[in-house]
């Protein structure tokens, strides 16, 4: 199960700044546990998206998004209205995100975040793609992660390490970074890299302890804490 | 005269680095430093250059500062985390050192402990704005400094060789807004391409120094040129070099003096900061263990 939370509408209108049609990819697995890419809360996010003037031209429901083959077949089936839209809202873990941004050339838009795996990194396993950082920059980056992509985690752009394109610590692995900057060249969106997002915030990654409470946890027989009331305590 | 007092009265402006030794023996680096004595305008120590364990870019630079010499502390992301980083800052600061180049550092696996945690909370960018922060007044978090180091002196790096480049110019924009006041380049063996960068990156309004890095054989030319990214040197060097080695050889054969590659290599040197210099406003020397030929270098190149 990868834990995850809504964004707030704010954040999510200001990745669609400048996209008037938008198509929302809903995953029916670990997200909707979490009540954040359920059918409910899907159509809610429908709604705040056309209330604020934005035109939805679709949604697609996905089993597991992490499941990359089956997501590429789900929004075959969506083609047109996927093509209409000038970008992606994604309802799923940061791997969904990046399923979606791998079977589209269209702006992909996290609309939450990750924030805690839980020892299971969903179904798209070849290779560790969400790090569960609790402030997803998958909007950023084009829909690659910087965290799991680049062997340094960087948030700030290359190093100077890669060499054609590869990463300095092993040659055989494309160095993330690039793989970033080809990704926004193509959407004609490396402009962006002009601008510098906030620092990571490893805080973010402890899960806070109403979510510890929740039936989430309830397979890991986690008893209601006594103390720790306020999530701020720690 | 302090390297920011340099690079705001000379036209042009050197500097050269040296490296602290896997040890306690100081007396090398020292050495080589003393050597530089009023021959650049500031003295990179570097930090723990390729990964490898070592004496402190800060202690070393704190002697030099002893020896009124003029440190520029580089600082890399990948061993210290923001609190140690920034708490690093202060302490330089404390010991007399101004000068920072903050660069995101090689990778753990590169170097002589690949089983350690590489930390990288911070990078080039960041560490700069974590750097400005602090000459502002003000910690990462917000929090206010009983003092703080206002004359601090920041610079970022850049690879002017690399390709693409235009990534690299995107973030040589950003570490130049995060508060990088020089610049400090890798190694450049291509004047002609070295201008076209400069071209490129006409609208960055920081002193930029490109990086020279002695060749030492024909075959550490091929080695960088396989294997160091954004390092390209040009076929003719290399022969030059390559033919330089071959005539040693044989003179030591016949029981002759040598000293051809030491003296090619020299002259590459010269040939290059005497070609760099219309398009920068100053060279960077890393002599990666040939400290000692850097002045006849500088003389060569009649700076």
């Amino acid at each position: 199960m990868i834990a995850s939370e809504r964004k707030p509408i704010e954040e999510i209108l200001g990745y669609l700044e400048g996209e008037a049609k938008v198509f929302v990819v809903a995953c029916d697995g670990c997200s909707a546990g979490c009540e954040v890419s359920d059918p409910e809360h899907t159509a809610e996010m429908v709604k705040e998206l056309e209330a604020t003037g934005k035109s939805v031209t679709g949604t697609a429901r996905v089993e597991m998004t992490c499941n990359a083959g089956l997501t590429a077949l789900m929004l075959d089936q969506h083609l047109a209205a996927v093509n209409e839209a000038d970008g992606i809202l994604v309802l799923a873990c940061g791997a969904g995100i990046q399923a979606v941004a791998a079977a589209v050339e269209k702006p992909v838009h996290p609309g939450t975040n990750s924030v805690y795996a839980g020892g299971f990194q969903g179904l798209w396993r070849s290779e560790p793609r969400c790090a569960e950082c609790g402030n997803c920059m998958l909007d950023y980056t084009g829909g690659i992660c910087p965290y799991t992509a680049c062997s340094k985690s960087l948030l700030f752009g290359s190093c100077g390490g890669p060499k054609d394109g590869m990463c300095e610590v092993d040659e055989s692995v494309p160095c993330g970074w690039m793989r970033i900057y080809e990704r926004l060249s193509a959407l004609g969106k490396a402009d962006r890299l002009k601008s510098m997002p906030p620092l990571r915030n490893f805080k973010q990654m402890l899960p806070v302890g109403e979510r510890r409470r929740s039936s989430l946890w309830a397979l890991e027989l986690v008893e209601p804490e006594e103390t720790g009331e306020a999530e701020g305590e720690a | 005269m302090s390297f920011r007092e340099a690079l705001e009265t000379q036209d042009f402006t050197i500097t050269c680095e040296v490296a602290p030794p896997k040890g306690v023996d100081m007396k090398h680096v020292l050495e080589e430093a003393e050597l530089l004595r009023g021959r650049v305008a500031g003295v990179n120590v570097t930090d723990l250059q390729a990964a490898a364990m070592r004496v402190s870019s800060v202690a070393t630079c704190a002697m030099l500062k002893q020896m009124g010499l003029e440190p520029i502390l580089q600082m890399v992301c990948r061993d210290r985390n923001r609190i140690a980083l920034q708490s690093d800052l202060l302490s330089a600061y404390t010991l007399g050192i101004r000068n920072v180049l903050c660069l995101t550092g090689d990778h753990v696996v590169l170097g002589d402990h690949p089983e350690a945690k590489p930390v990288f909370d911070l990078d080039s960018v960041s560490l700069l704005q974590a750097a400005q922060g602090l000459i502002d007044g003000h910690d990462l978090s917000g929090n206010e400094l009983e003092g703080k180091p206002d004359d601090l002196f920041l610079g970022a790096i850049v690879t002017p060789g690399a390709d693409p480049v235009e990534p690299q110019i995107y973030k040589l924009h950003n570490k130049v807004a995060a508060g990088a006041k020089f610049i400090q380049t890798q190694a450049v063996y291509d004047v002609d391409q070295f201008a076209a960068f400069m071209e490129k990156v006409s609208d960055v309004k920081v002193p930029i120094l490109a990086g020279i890095v002695l060749l030492k054989s024909a075959g550490m030319a091929r080695y960088m040129n396989a294997n160091v990214a954004g390092v390209f040197v040009p076929d003719d060097l290399i022969e030059e070099m390559a033919a330089a080695g071959k005539k040693d050889r044989e003179a030591k054969e016949k029981g002759e003096k040598g000293g051809r590659v030491v003296n090619t290599s020299i002259e590459i040197a010269a040939r290059l900061i005497r070609g760099l210099k219309p398009y920068c406003a100053g060279v960077h020397v890393m002599p990666l263990g040939w400290g000692h030929h850097v002045p006849a270098v500088l003389e060569a190149a009649e700076l």
